[in-house]
């Protein structure tokens, strides 16, 4: 019998920092190969939504499951560490300053966690390498130091090495908002070529106009709530709450 | 008297063993002190609080007492209480663990002084804590503090010819031994640190040579 669970499911996710609430029951699904996209105002609590579907910031209170595994599953503290281990090599994540390794060429950023994690010879993990650097156009600099690289470059090559895992889904904080205008486009273009790949995605984002045209669905947050959400078209054009009008309102005049 | 350096020849043989002696303690120590250095520094950050309260009490004896001290304990003391080391090791522990402290307490400022987003990205891929912490947060501490720990080294070459009261046969003590043959302690002094100097430059050289290597990655 197959069931039907959703593939990424946040049951009822909250977050306390002391007496602040940063999420207050949120509860969403994604189903494979979707791409949604998280807006809404700054401190809304965007980010610790993001990261606590991997675990890097826990929640205080409800679930995260991904394919039919709870990532958030409460267990001892050994065996806890071995489960996110596994769970986090499954879920890619890209940051908006990119946390390349400076100590390490871009190939050996690519390589270092497939070699150390999965059981692949040198060989295999610098075809992995080549394929994935080929993938978001940044076979050429194989052999250089992110210090050597610009904003977009060194963007493309974090999401290389967070494919190298092939994960199942992929999570992006701003990916784009640390580069320069003329760096953003190249970005853009890897996330929708994995878009096209029916890569599963999960983008906090403050460019109406790519989500717009990658995702599947708009959720807007606010203030630690779900305030809306559907088909971009709905969302972006007739939102039906007052606080997405609002929004989008300020958005768009500050864009121009 | 007046100098005269024409006694030196005949000593050579003697000098060069104890150049090949004293290079050899300080590289044995100096790779004690820095992987000693990372381990300490690792421990005295991330250990469990029943190992990090010791560890710091043996990091202040090292730093807070004099190294000829500490070689005198590590070589009479121990054999007293029957732990018979041979001079050269007792040399190389002390030295070794004198300057481990020390280089420790420069990687754990570089440590905390990491970018707290590596960690994040490491841990992201999978990564445990530990290899996390071995592979990408001490890699760039220690290159991070490769010039100061560079300075240490030169330090602990320097402080090698104290290991000449235990008894190792290094540089200083075997221009100790021409001088009590010949009675010309100027003579042999003097070459001794020409020698030192000599040994120095090229110490200096290997340490700009991995500085080198390391520019571009950051
Ligand atoms: N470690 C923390 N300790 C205390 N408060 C925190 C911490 N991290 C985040 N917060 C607070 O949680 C709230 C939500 O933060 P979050 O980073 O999730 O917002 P965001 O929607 O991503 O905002 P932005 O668009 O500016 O990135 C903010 O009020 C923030 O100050
Ligand atoms: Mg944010």
């Amino acid at each position: 019998m197959t069931q039907t669970h959703p593939f990424v499911e946040i049951r009822h996710a909250q977050k306390s920092y002391g007496k602040l609430e940063v999420l207050k029951d949120i509860s969403l699904t994604v189903e494979r190969g979707q791409i949604v996209a998280i807006i809404g105002p700054s401190g809304s609590g965007k980010s610790t939504l993001l990261r606590a579907i991997n675990d890097l910031d826990p929640l205080t209170a409800g679930e995260v499951w991904l394919d039919g595994l709870q990532v958030n599953k409460a267990l001892p503290h050994r065996q806890y560490e071995n489960h996110i281990n596994e769970m986090r090599q499954q879920i890619g994540m890209v940051f908006q300053h990119f946390n390349l390794f400076p100590h390490l060429t871009v190939r050996e950023n690519v390589t270092m966690a497939p070699k150390l994690l999965k059981t692949i010879s040198d060989k295999e993990a610098d075809t992995l390498a080549e394929e994935q650097l080929d993938h978001v156009g940044m076979l050429e600099r194989i052999d250089y130091y992110p210090s050597q690289l610009s904003g977009g470059q060194k963007q493309r090559v974090a999401i290389a090495r967070a494919l190298a895992m092939k994960p199942k889904l992929m999570l992006f904080d701003e990916a784009t908002s640390a580069l320069d205008p003329e760096l953003v486009e190249e970005v853009n273009l890897v996330m929708k070529k994995l878009a096209e790949e029916h890569m599963t995605m999960i983008i906090v984002t403050h460019e109406m106009d790519f989500a717009a045209s990658v995702c599947d669905r708009v959720i807007f947050m606010d203030k630690g709530l779900v305030v809306e959400e559907g088909p971009p078209e709905l969302v972006f054009k007739n939102p039906t709450q007052e606080r997405t009008q609002n929004f989008l309102r300020k958005h768009l005049e500050g864009a121009k | 008297m007046g100098l005269d350096f024409s006694v030196i020849p005949p000593f050579y043989g003697t000098l060069a063993l104890g150049v090949l002696w004293t290079i050899a303690i300080t590289a044995t120590s100096a790779v004690l002190s820095f992987f000693g250095g990372i381990l300490l520094a690792v421990v005295a950050l991330y250990g469990p609080l029943v190992v990090r309260l010791p560890f710091r009490f043996v990091s202040w004896l090292f730093m807070g007492t004099p190294l000829l001290l500490q070689l005198f304990l590590i070589y009479f003391g121990l054999a007293q209480i029957g732990v018979d080391l041979p001079a050269f090791v007792a040399g190389v522990i002390g030295l070794g663990f004198h300057y481990a402290v020390y280089n420790s307490e420069l990687i754990q400022t570089a440590m905390v002084a990491v970018d707290k987003g590596q960690m994040e990205a490491a841990r992201t891929l999978g990564l445990s804590r530990r290899q996390a912490l071995m592979r990408v947060v001490v890699p760039q501490a220690v290159r991070d503090v490769l010039p100061p720990i560079g300075n240490n080294m030169i330090a602990l070459l320097k402080d090698s010819a104290l290991v000449s009261v235990i008894g190792v046969s290094e540089l200083t003590l075997s221009a100790q031994l021409a001088i009590g043959r010949t009675y010309r302690p100027f003579e042999f002094y003097a070459a001794a640190a020409v020698l030192y100097y000599v040994i120095n430059l090229g110490m200096e050289a290997v340490l700009r040579g991995f500085e080198k290597r390391n520019r571009l990655s950051r």
